[in-house]
């Protein structure tokens, strides 16, 4: 069953087209990774899918619903590029805060909360303020506000950048489970050995999808040996074209 | 219910933030002593250098509150330059003759009313005089005058400060698009940001308006609930129009510059000065919420007027807001389209 479907997505900031003619789609419970360097246009097509940006041209379903939608945003869980959590609060304030956005029960919110963040590994900080926070642990705290309400789909824009190499490890174990549990995963990266355990890739430059299929099938095709050497081969193959 | 996580949000950020706590309830507190001790002080009492004027002229200079020096003439020239005097008076034959320092305006008015007093007071006039006030009394001075409008000042200039700073806060450190990526519905920010500072504003507005009256004696005809409610309305709309105008800065030091341009001319017009006799200045006027905030203080205050005589400032008010608001949940589309 198809969960995330785009099709023919065009955007532009003034002049500047950033998606010429994106069409993906994603089943349900993938973990589907996209892959690009940076000004690709991963962050705004990640935007679009969640319906803060409506394209120019083209249509968002996400689980049949056309974006953008509140009702579908309720399913949705967002890590962005950035760390938006208020410094003030304190990291169990922050993440009651979201959870009541997403019109949880405050019995169920407490739960909820010490379960995500014995998750990302933030009990013992959850009464402190977030300012206190290094930069790995508001990476975290992010993460952990993504899956407060425990998201049908978790769309997470480059999640692991400032963390240890022992935490990130442990992210990528607890979204192997949460797909287990049959959440949808979008990621955006352009570390190639994080690519490396996605199921499917959208190999993703300047606009536009120049690959997709799983690791293996990339490497295969490309007859090369790394995803990084595939992403090259592609993108000749797209400017020759 | 998220209207009411978002109040509660801001109400725990701002506790937590003791500074900028201070800075609102404190604040105006502080200015407008300051205010008060300069403003609340009696008249200037010049002193006058005389030479040779008449037993009874320097007896009425001196009930006009005036310190009176007997110099020989040239001492009066000396007095002049060295500033120990404020103006020298010689008898010409039939001329009294008055030299001014003249560098302060204050000093030359105050020896000019106290002159145009004693001569009168010899001169006996034809009609004896009797002053009633309709409102006020000779006490009302400067202070009491400006009072209204300083207080309507202070609750518009700190509102927007803080309130568009908070906001913009939330667009640059990524929490607004946070927000938007959840079920948040553009219109319950607006409105949580406005009940969530507007409990702050109620603190600050009791607090100015009960210490202006109780403690420095500001003069009051009207209801304290009245002021409030007045100021709370002026609150409304600048905290509107902070949180409007913040999307148009880009960080803290583009919003501070907001303050020359949107607030302090509200001042020149919100009737601390006249300037009804400026047309184009007065139409300026109109178009600013302070003016129409000012007016209705001033009327609740000095005159003892009640809501229902200032409907029409109520009403203008109540529209700046609206449109702001509306402007407001507007601008929040180029965050997310719904």
């Amino acid at each position: 069953m198809t969960y995330i479907e785009l099709s023919d997505i065009q955007h532009y900031y003034k002049q500047e087209q950033v998606l010429r003619n994106v069409a993906l789609e994603i089943p349900k419970g993938q973990l589907f990774g996209l892959l690009g360097p940076s000004g690709s246009g991963k962050t705004t097509l990640v935007k679009i899918m969640i319906g803060l940006l409506e394209p120019k041209k083209g249509e968002v379903l996400v689980n049949q619903v056309p974006m953008p939608s509140l009702e579908a945003m309720q399913h949705i869980g967002y890590m962005a590029q950035s760390d938006a959590l208020y410094n003030e609060l304190t990291a169990r304030e922050n993440l009651d805060f979201f959870a009541s956005l997403y019109k949880m029960k405050k019995k169920d919110r407490s739960k909820r909360i010490e379960e995500v963040a014995a998750m990302v590994d933030l009990t013992k900080h959850l009464d402190k303020t977030v300012e206190h926070f290094s930069g790995g642990m508001k990476r975290r705290m992010s993460l952990a506000v993504a899956l407060i309400h425990e998201p049908d789909l978790l769309i997470l824009d480059e999640p692991t950048v400032g963390i240890d190499p022992v935490l990130r490890d442990s992210i990528w174990s607890d979204l192997k489970k949460l797909q287990q549990q049959g959440t949808t995963i979008v990621i955006t990266t352009h570390v190639m050995d994080e690519a490396e355990k996605c199921n499917q890739l959208g190999l993703l430059r300047d606009g536009y999808i120049i690959a997709q299929g799983s690791p293996d099938e990339l490497r295969k095709q490309s007859e090369t040996s790394t995803l990084e050497a595939a992403f090259l081969y592609y993108g000749q193959q797209k400017s020759e074209v | 219910m998220n209207v009411q996580a978002i109040v509660k949000r801001i109400i725990k950020q701002l506790v937590r933030d003791k500074r900028s706590m201070a800075l609102m309830l404190m604040a105006p507190i502080f200015v407008i002593t300051l205010l008060w001790l300069v403003l609340d002080m009696d008249a200037y009492e010049p002193t006058i250098a005389v030479t040779d004027i008449p037993e009874h002229m320097s007896i009425a200079l001196e009930d006009g509150d005036a310190e009176i020096l007997e110099m020989t003439e040239t001492g009066g020239k000396e007095a002049l330059e060295n500033e120990t005097a404020d103006a020298h008076i010689i008898l010409e034959g039939e001329t009294l003759h008055v030299t001014m320092e003249g560098s302060d305006s204050l000093a030359t008015t105050a020896v000019q009313r106290i002159i145009n007093q004693a001569t009168e007071g010899i001169n006996k006039q034809p009609f004896s005089l009797e002053i009633d006030f309709l409102h006020g009394s000779t006490d009302l001075n400067m202070f009491d005058h400006v009072g209204p409008v300083l207080i309507g000042f202070f609750v518009f200039f700190f509102t927007f400060i803080i309130g568009g700073v908070s906001f913009l806060r939330e667009r640059t450190q990524g929490t607004l698009e946070r927000l938007l990526a959840t079920p948040l519905k553009r219109w319950q920010i607006v409105i949580g940001y406005l009940i969530g500072f507007g409990l702050f504003i109620l603190l600050q507005s009791v607090l100015v308006t009960i210490y202006s009256v109780y403690v420095l004696g500001m003069y009051m005809e009207g209801a304290i609930i009245e002021v409030l409610i007045i100021a709370l309305l002026l609150a409304v709309s600048a905290l509107s129009l902070g949180t409007l105008l913040s999307a148009y800065a880009k960080n803290e030091f583009q919003m501070i510059q907001f303050i020359p341009i949107i607030i302090v001319p509200q001042v020149f017009f919100a009737g601390i000065f006249h300037v009804e006799s400026v047309a184009w200045m007065e139409a300026i006027g109109k178009i600013m919420p302070l003016y129409y905030g000012g007016n209705a203080l001033s009327e609740i205050m000095l005159r003892g007027g009640h809501l229902v005589d200032i409907w029409s400032d109520i009403a203008v008010l109540a529209a700046f807001s609206f449109v702001f608001i509306l402007l407001n949940i507007f601008a929040l589309k180029r965050h997310r389209a719904l």
